[in-house]
């Protein structure tokens, strides 16, 4: 479900500006416009851009398309490691924070409901550092990443079954801003 | 003593819980002793606050397993009081002992229970004063006046229980101690937890902590007089100290990282807890006074979860250092660590019998996770349930039964097993989810 997810956020940003972008680029498709038509701004004619094909401006966290975008990070049963597919975005959120010393975020572990819930508080925390540790890699700071282990306290899936506990085994990074 | 007993029914600053938990046998033996409780009289001018003290003590006998009750349908007769008994009628019907009593007005417009057991078959002797001795009198084993309001009338009959059971069995009851637990609602936007403290049969069920964060581990001082638990109330770990009878409460850990799996020193000085300050889950003891705090563990693996034994000697804990999580014990001081559960690939929140003797712990193997209890010099390990997802595992203050979690129909509920495995039985909350059971001590 989850990776279903993500293919639509990545196609919908394909359509406005391209899955490889990234976002702060000042030059965009608009722009191009006017060489494309090379007849400058003193013609009678007039060009415009599709609406809203601009690439994201603001600020990348709000960015759909960027792997800032994705704030939870799952992982196997009874394991905190983090798989390949986690490591880009992860990493994006180490150098954000690295480059913006004025963020926080909380990194909530969380577990399945399997097995003892005092266990389980220790598992969530081991998952949490595993993360963390990648974003002090990044360059953040102490300061700016705080653990929070749930154990298997707050689960996002009220199933009994692997597809509920596979969503429940997490760590969410919640920026405090 | 008594007294005492009923002046904790006023739990002040907690709201009692219109939801009952329901009691019901899921499976066991019936009991070889057979005994009758004969329907009390109400001879009290009002019916108003009538209450059956005669079904309490029935069913608090009847979940241990130990009796045979037996039913009022078979009964020849109802007596209230002993020189009302013929004996012959209830040898006919094969009964042993016998209970029988009446509900009196007491002062000031309150209750006075009286009621007597008997040994049916229990014959006269010279010593027992001769034969011109009425037959009730020689076979009256025990005979009771409890003076008691409407509001602990049912405490009182837990308490008959207890006296009831204390003299057929020689072993102390525990039908007036009470439990801890946890219920959750999370079906709605704004999630509910709440720490309640019930009788031990799940009737008068009070909210003691109300939050919109979970509550967890639940954990009563030797004394029964206080709590102490996690909440994630201020958004990170943190643990209090509550006075079960006036519910005011005090923060004692609240450290960087998780604080958490509080535990009492059987002398009620000290909390054995986990905490990540230093890096990983280790285990420490903090001085409630002092507020010193040691470390026990030293270990990049989990190490939580720790329970005192009876004699404040000994720490077990659950430590995944071996990979995956098993119980370890060590000195109450620190030091070396021995892992003690070598049967199945999980082993959790380990809990000891008030004689030190047993372990009670959570096994998790290829069908799920179930509540077992390891004999601590032979290190046998009996798995005594069959749930998949059984925890919380706490041992009755007499060491008979074990109160635990399971999962039914997609919720949490309350259950219990007999030490033996033999008797099996659930406590169902109307609604929510009931989690983290904790079976008070004795209260002192």
């Amino acid at each position: 479900m989850f990776k279903k997810f993500l293919i639509v956020i990545c196609l919908y940003s394909f359509v406005l500006a391209g899955c490889s972008t990234t976002g702060d680029s000042k030059s965009d498709g608009a722009a191009t416009v006017d060489d494309l038509s090379g007849t400058g701004t003193d013609s009678s004619a007039s060009t415009s851009g599709l609406p809203g094909a601009d690439a994201f401006k603001g600020d990348p966290l709000d960015n759909p398309s960027s792997p800032l975008a994705v704030r939870t990070i799952y992982f196997e049963y009874d394991s905190s490691e983090i798989k390949a597919d986690d490591q880009e975005s992860i990493l994006a959120h180490g150098r954000y924070l690295a480059e913006h010393p004025g963020t926080s975020v909380s990194l909530d572990g969380h577990t399945d409901e399997r097995g003892s819930r005092e266990y389980n508080i220790g598992l969530g925390e081991r998952r949490a550092q595993s993360v963390r540790r990648m974003l002090l890699f990044q360059g953040a700071s102490d300061q700016q990443v705080e653990v929070i282990s749930y154990g298997e306290e707050k689960p996002v899936a009220d199933g009994h079954d692997e597809s509920s506990y596979s969503q429940n085994r997490r760590v969410e990074i919640v920026y405090k801003r | 003593m008594f007294k005492n007993i009923f002046l904790l029914t006023l739990i002040l600053f907690s709201q009692q819980v219109s939801a009952v938990l329901d009691i019901e046998i899921t499976g066991g033996v019936i009991g070889e002793h057979p005994i009758a409780i004969v329907p009390f009289s109400w001879e009290v001018k009002s019916r108003a606050g009538q209450m059956e003290v005669s079904e309490v003590v029935t069913a608090d006998l009847s979940r241990t397993g130990r009796f045979e009750l037996v039913p009022a349908s078979k009964f020849l007769e109802r007596p209230h009081h002993g020189d009302e008994i013929n004996f012959e009628n209830w040898r006919a019907v094969g009964v042993e002992s016998l209970v029988v009593g009446r509900v009196l007005a007491g002062e000031n417009g309150q209750l006075q229970v009286q009621f007597q057991l008997f040994d049916v078959y229990k014959r006269s002797s010279v010593r027992d004063g001769g034969p011109s001795e009425p037959e009730y009198k020689i076979k009256q084993l025990i005979g009771y006046s409890l003076p008691t309001s409407y509001e602990d009338l049912r405490r009182t009959a837990h308490y008959m229980s207890d006296l009831i059971y204390e003299t057929l069995t020689g072993d102390k009851g525990v039908f007036t101690t009470r439990i801890a637990y946890i219920t959750a609602d999370t079906r709605a936007k704004e999630k509910t937890y709440e720490l309640q403290i019930a009788d031990m049969d799940g009737y008068n069920a009070f909210t003691v902590l109300k939050s919109q964060q979970p509550i967890m581990s639940p954990s009563w001082s030797a004394d029964a007089r206080q709590l102490a638990y996690v909440t994630f109330e201020n958004k990170k770990s943190q643990i209090y100290v509550q006075q079960v009878d006036t519910g005011t409460r005090k923060l004692v850990s609240s450290q960087k990282g998780v604080n958490s799996a509080p535990a009492w020193s059987p002398d009620g000085r000290r909390l054995a807890l986990t905490l990540s300050r230093d890096g990983s889950l280790e285990i420490y003891t903090l001085d409630l006074l002092s507020k010193k705090l040691t470390r026990l563990t030293r270990n990049t693996a989990i190490d939580t979860e720790p329970a005192w034994s009876p004699d404040g000697k000994t720490i077990v804990f659950v430590s995944d250092r071996s990979g995956k999580p098993q119980v370890y014990r060590m000195s109450a001081q620190g030091g070396r660590a021995e892992r003690i559960t070598f049967q199945g690939k999980y082993n959790a929140r380990p809990s000891f019998s008030p004689d030190g003797k047993k372990i009670t712990m959570v096994h998790g193997n290829s069908e799920g996770f179930h509540i077992a209890i390891l004999d601590v010099e032979s290190g046998v390990l009996d798995v005594l349930t069959d749930g998949s997802l059984d925890e919380s595992p706490s041992f009755a203050p007499n060491g008979s039964m074990i109160l635990y979690a399971t999962a039914a129909k997609r919720r949490g509920i309350l259950s219990a097993v007999s030490t033996d495995g033999k008797v099996k039985q659930r406590l169902v909350l109307q609604q929510g989810d009931v989690r983290e059971p904790a079976w008070a001590p004795y209260r002192k």
